[in-house]
C-alpha cells in the first residue's frame, strides 16, 4: 500500500466531508445521537458516547466554511487536470 | 566515547556556572565558549541562544568591521545581516504561532550518552528497572537528564536512516529509482500520522487526562523504526532466517518498551472523577488502548519492511551461490556480486554525522 501525501490528504478530506454530513434533526436525533441527548453527566467523565457526540458536533460547527472552500477546489483541480 | 569531550568540557564548566538559573538554561547551557570564530557563529543561533546573542553580536561585529576597509562594504553587511534578522525573526513568529519552539526544542536536548543509553533499552528492556519520568517541580526533564523521557532525536534519525536502507535494499533487488524512495518516505510518514491521530483520538474519547502531548505521541510512534532497522539490517546481512529471528527479537523489545513507557502515563493518570469511584470500564479500555498500541507495532514494522526485503533474499542468496559453485562458468547471471562493505558505507553517514553534532552539546 503506497501511500503519497495527496492521498492521505483526500482520505482527510473525505473522512471530515462524512461526519460534517450527518444532519442534526433528520438523521442524529432519530437514532438518539442529538445534541440534547449527550450531555449525561455533569462534572464527572463525560463518557465515550458524550465525546463522539461533541466530536461530531464541533467539526460540524468549524469545519462548515472551510470544507466547502476545500470541496470547491478539489472540484475545480479534478475537472482541469483529471 | 568520553575521549573526544574532555576538551569540551573543560571550557564549558566556567561558562556554565555563569549562566543564569532559569528555566532556559535547564537545557541549554551555551558550551560554546571559544573564541571570536565561535562568537561570529554565534550571532546566527535561533533565539534559544537569546541570553549569549546580544552581547555576541557587539563582538562580532567589531571584528568583522577590522576586516573591511571599504565604507560601502561596511554598509552593506551591516543592512544585510539586519535583514537576514528581521527575516528569521518574522519567520520564528509565524511558525511558533503553530507549535511552541520551546517545547519542541525540549525534545531534541540530548546528548550521547543519553542516546546510547536509550537504544540500547530499546533493543533491550527487561532489565531497565526503572521506568518513571523524572520532574523537577512541574516541567518533566529534559532528556539529557532523564534516561525515560520522550526524545524526537532517536525517531527522526531513525526514519532517514530507515528511508535510507529502503532504497539500498531496492537497489540489491534492481528496483531502485528516486521517485520510489520518496514513496517510501511518504508511506511511513503517513503510517505514523495514521498511528499518532488514532492514539490522540482514542485518548480524547476515553477522557484520559493524561500529559502526553502530540510530540510526546510522535516520539513514541517514531521508536519503532530504530526495531525496523535492525531488522531489515538482520534481513539483509543474514537472510531470510535473519530477518524473521530478527522481527520476532525486536517486536517483543518494542511491545515491552511500549507497554511499560505507556502503563505510566496512560494508566495511572488522575481521571477527573473526584468521588474517587472509578467506573469499571476505565481501566479496561484503557488497558485495551496500551496493549492495541504495543500490538500495532509489530505489525506496522512487518508491513513496512517485507516488501523490501523478501526478493532481496534471492538476490543476495543467487549471487553468493553462482559464484561460489561456478567460478567459471560461461553463462554466470551478470548480477554483481554483494559488497556487506556497501552496506556499511551507506549507513554509516546518517549514523555517524549526528554525532557530531551532539558532541558539541555535550555536557560534564
Amino acid at each position: 500500500m503506497a501511500f503519497t501525501l495527496y492521498s492521505l490528504i483526500q482520505t482527510a478530506i473525505l473522512c471530515t466531508n462524512a461526519i460534517a454530513v450527518l444532519h442534526e434533526e433528520r438523521f442524529l436525533s432519530k437514532i438518539g445521537w442529538g445534541v440534547d441527548q449527550g450531555v449525561g453527566g455533569f462534572g464527572d467523565d463525560p463518557g465515550v458516547k458524550a465525546q463522539i457526540l461533541n466530536l461530531i458536533r464541533s467539526v460540524r460547527t468549524v469545519m462548515r466554511v472551510p470544507l466547502i472552500i476545500v470541496n470547491s477546489a478539489c472540484i475545480a483541480l479534478l475537472l482541469v487536470f483529471g | 566515547m568520553d575521549l573526544p569531550h574532555h576538551g569540551y568540557r573543560a571550557t564549558a564548566k566556567p561558562r556554565a556556572r555563569a549562566a543564569p538559573p532559569t528555566a532556559d538554561s535547564v537545557l541549554f547551557d551555551d558550551t560554546s565558549s571559544g573564541g571570536a570564530p565561535a562568537m561570529n557563529s554565534q550571532a546566527y543561533y535561533t533565539p534559544g541562544y537569546n541570553m549569549a546573542a546580544p552581547t555576541n553580536d557587539m563582538q562580532g561585529g567589531v571584528g568583522v568591521n577590522n576586516l573591511f576597509t571599504d565604507p560601502m562594504a561596511n554598509a552593506a553587511m551591516m543592512y544585510g545581516s539586519s535583514l537576514a534578522n528581521q527575516g528569521k525573526d518574522m519567520v520564528n513568529k509565524e511558525i511558533s504561532r503553530f507549535m511552541s519552539m520551546n517545547k519542541l526544542k525540549y525534545f531534541f536536548a540530548v546528548d550521547t550518552r543519553y542516546v546510547l543509553k536509550k537504544l540500547m533499552i530499546l533493543m533491550f528492556p527487561y532489565t531497565h528497572q526503572d521506568w518513571e519520568v523524572r520532574y523537577h517541580r512541574d516541567t518533566p526533564l529534559p532528556p539529557r537528564q532523564d534516561v525515560n523521557a520522550p526524545d524526537l532525536y532517536i525517531p527522526t534519525m531513525a526514519f532517514i536512516t530507515y528511508i535510507l536502507l529502503a532504497g539500498m535494499a531496492l537497489g540489491i533487488q534492481k528496483r531502485f529509482s528516486p521517485e520510489v524512495l520518496g514513496l517510501c518516505a511518504s508511506t511511513a510518514l503517513v503510517w505514523v500520522i495514521i498511528e499518532v491521530l488514532v492514539m490522540l483520538l482514542s485518548l480524547y474519547l476515553l477522557t484520559v487526562h493524561s500529559d502526553l502531548s502530540t510530540f510526546d505521541l510522535i516520539a513514541y510512534s517514531g521508536y519503532k523504526y530504530v526495531g525496523m532497522i535492525f531488522t531489515m539490517l538482520c534481513g539483509l546481512l543474514f537472510g531470510s532466517d535473519g530477518y524473521y529471528v530478527a522481527l520476532a527479537w525486536s517486536s517483543c523489545a518494542l511491545m515491552f518498551f511500549i507497554v511499560r513507557s505507556l502503563k505510566m502515563k496512560i494508566l495511572t493518570s488522575l481521571s477527573s472523577d473526584s468521588m474517587g469511584t472509578a467506573s469499571s470500564a476505565k481501566p479496561h479500555l484503557r488497558l485495551y488502548i496500551t496493549v492495541a498500541t504495543a500490538l500495532f507495532q509489530p505489525i506496522i514494522i512487518y508491513w513496512l519492511t517485507s516488501h523490501l526485503i523478501r526478493r532481496a533474499f534471492h538476490h543476495l542468496h543467487h549471487t553468493v551461490r553462482t559464484t561460489q559453485t561456478e567460478p567459471l562458468s560461461t553463462h554466470m547471471i551478470r548480477v554483481p556480486r554483494v559488497r556487506y562493505g556497501d552496506i556499511f558505507c551507506i549507513i554509516s553517514p546518517s549514523l555517524v554525522n549526528p554525532g557530531f553534532y551532539l558532541s558539541t552539546f555535550d555536557k560534564a
